[in-house]
């Protein structure tokens, strides 16, 4: 019997989307991600056209050919950005995240009914400083440490940085360094458009008069100036904030929680405290690979094929949609259907958090089973009013 | 075919006790070769029992290396001193992968040159790495794991989070352990 190859993507939780039968991964709202297309390419095309038959007569050609290697490469990157994955962490397996219910339950002993049980939070000891790992609701993970959820795209992502719509996807572990080529390659065109913009009107102004040129050369000016103008003081500004980060090993999301920024001691515990082997462990550390697999066939599509054994799996579509006896909390396949206990108190803090659990449908059939953890013994809601004092 | 292996722990080609072929995790290319006898013995007459999670060490930093502590569910099946130095083993070949040294930073500025298209047509050191990990943890499994009826799964498959290792019952043996844990792993697939 024929039956289509089911590969992974297509079955994968979290609100991406995937383009090249899996290849592509980006966010769902890309509408920002095109306008940054066409910003780069109409500005470039507007240059190339108007200014640089000019500029490689009366100047030297190698300026167009560099300006022209200079946008393959920003595309190169602006791609290589947008279309890999961020270094998602996939959600737990049923029997992991039964596994971590378990040592949850064991670490937290018996809970007396009406009271909450403790927030869900492992503690590490990461060079000499104590780092918190928190309890993924979504993914039913522990958070490796510098992970996040990003809840744009529904995933828990390694070494989250930002969730950046002018790429349309997340920055993380994987597309950090190919996003900080990004914007420096982008400020070295954007200054290099804009300054050979002004010799170009200072050179015809030589020739022939300011108002004339203005007048020979309507088109391009207002827009080609306007926008390198802007572009240049806000990426030219995100690329000296990154340069920052980088040199201290920090994250975005550490940086505006303000997780190393000093306060009761504590240090990054990431950092080697020197400048240059941090950039060279962001910039130059191994090409990490991709954990999630987007391209691999699903097991039940090709296996029903073969066999007949299990009746049950081929009338499930995917081994995330399960839904276990408690007492897990019920596997949240989709966010649709999610609707949680406690409203907005979630939304408390900054906007990357877990998701609050779903109450629950089903009655547990072990009496011990501690009551569905709720956001307010969510670890970030505890943590940030330890940050308060 | 073994009906209560509900958890086949990866792409076909990890499954060593169904002993499928066929297309597995995007890196890997070699297909599985057909398992030796004694794990055939092993399909037909195992059942999952319980699995293993064995969790990350954060100790230095969030480089990728896993706890050593033997868990207790394991003391009755295999002796602690393998168990460890499988683990220890496979933290070595990850914070290989992982070195950041003179290959990482030649790898890296010659990407970057050709605006990492060369990764198009090349295999960075952390594939291959963990081409070498697939092939020895599929080693260990038949020479230590599958006699002892455990089995191994490749980390990458569980996200790089844990290290899983089913343990096997003989269907034939009386043991009880088999009942009340699978209530709580047995999924409809």
């Amino acid at each position: 019997m024929i039956t289509r190859k089911v590969r992974k993507w297509e079955r994968l939780p979290g609100k991406n989307t995937f383009c090249c039968d899996g290849r592509v991964m980006m966010a769902r709202q890309k509408g920002v991600f095109y306008l940054t297309m066409f910003l780069i390419m109409g500005t470039c095309s507007l240059f190339f056209a108007f200014e640089c038959p000019y500029l490689a007569v009366h100047l030297s050609p190698a300026i167009p050919v560099f300006a022209v290697l200079l946008f393959l490469f920003v595309m190169a990157m602006l791609l290589r950005t947008s279309f890999s994955d961020p270094g998602v962490l996939p959600r737990a397996l049923p029997e992991e995240a039964a596994f971590i219910e378990m040592e949850i339950e064991a670490a937290n002993g018996n809970v007396p009914a009406g009271q909450r049980p403790p927030p869900r939070i492992r503690n590490v000891q990461i060079n000499n400083q104590i780092v918190k790992l928190k309890y993924c609701y979504t993914c039913k993970i522990f958070r490796p440490p510098r992970a996040s959820h990003c809840s744009i795209c529904d995933n828990c992502v390694d070494r989250f940085d930002h969730h950046c719509p002018w790429v349309g996807n997340c920055v993380g572990k994987r597309n950090y360094r190919y996003f900080y080529l990004f914007t420096l390659s982008l400020s070295l065109l954007t200054i290099y458009i804009f300054a050979f913009d002004i010799v170009h009107v200072v050179m015809r102004s030589v020739d022939k008069g300011f108002l004339n040129t203005l007048q020979e050369t309507p088109g391009t000016y207002p827009l080609s100036v306007l926008v390198c103008f802007f572009t240049l003081w806000s990426v030219v500004g995100l690329t000296g904030f990154h340069t920052y980060l980088i040199s201290l090993n920090q994250t975005t999301n550490e940086d505006i929680k303000g997780s190393w920024s000093g306060k009761n001691r504590v240090q990054n515990p990431y950092s080697h405290k020197n400048i240059i082997k941090n950039c060279c462990e962001v910039l130059c550390g191994p090409a990490y690979p991709s954990v999630l697999d987007r391209r691999g066939l699903m097991p039940e599509e090709s296996s029903s094929a073969l066999t007949s054994f299990a009746p049950s799996s081929t009338s499930i579509p995917a081994p995330q949609t399960t839904k276990t006896t408690a007492p897990l909390i019920p596997n949240e396949h989709t966010p649709d259907d999610v609707k949680p206990s406690i409203a907005a108190s979630a939304e408390k803090t900054s906007s990357h958090k877990a998701k609050s659990p779903p109450p629950k449908e089903e009655q547990p059939p072990l009496p011990t089973v501690p009551p569905l953890a709720s956001p307010e013994t969510d670890a970030e809601t505890s943590i940030s009013k330890d940050k308060m004092y | 075919m073994c009906m209560d292996l509900w958890f086949c722990p990866g792409p076909a080609g990890r499954c060593l006790l169904l002993g499928e072929g066929g297309a597995s995790h995007q890196f890997s290319v070699v297909p599985p070769p057909p398992p030796p006898p004694h794990l055939q013995e092993l399909r037909r007459s195992a059942s999952l029992a319980n699995k293993v999670f064995i969790q990350r060490d954060y100790s230095e930093g969030t480089a990728c290396r896993f706890q050593t502590k033997f868990p207790s569910e394991l003391e009755s099946r295999i002796e602690r001193t393998l168990f460890e130095d499988t683990v220890k083993t496979l933290n070595t070949f990850y914070t290989e992968a992982e070195k950041i040294g003179g290959q990482s930073y030649l790898e890296g500025c010659l990407a970057c040159a050709t605006a990492y298209l060369i990764f198009l047509c090349m295999e960075t050191r952390y594939e291959k790495v963990l081409k070498k990990i697939a092939k020895y943890i599929q080693e260990q499994n038949e020479k230590i794991y599958a006699p002892r009826g455990l089995l191994i799964t490749d980390p990458i498959e569980r996200g790089m989070r844990v290290i899983e290792v089913s343990i096997y019952e003989d269907r034939g043996s009386s043991g009880s352990s088999s009942g009340s844990s699978s209530v709580s792993v047995s999924t409809a697939r």
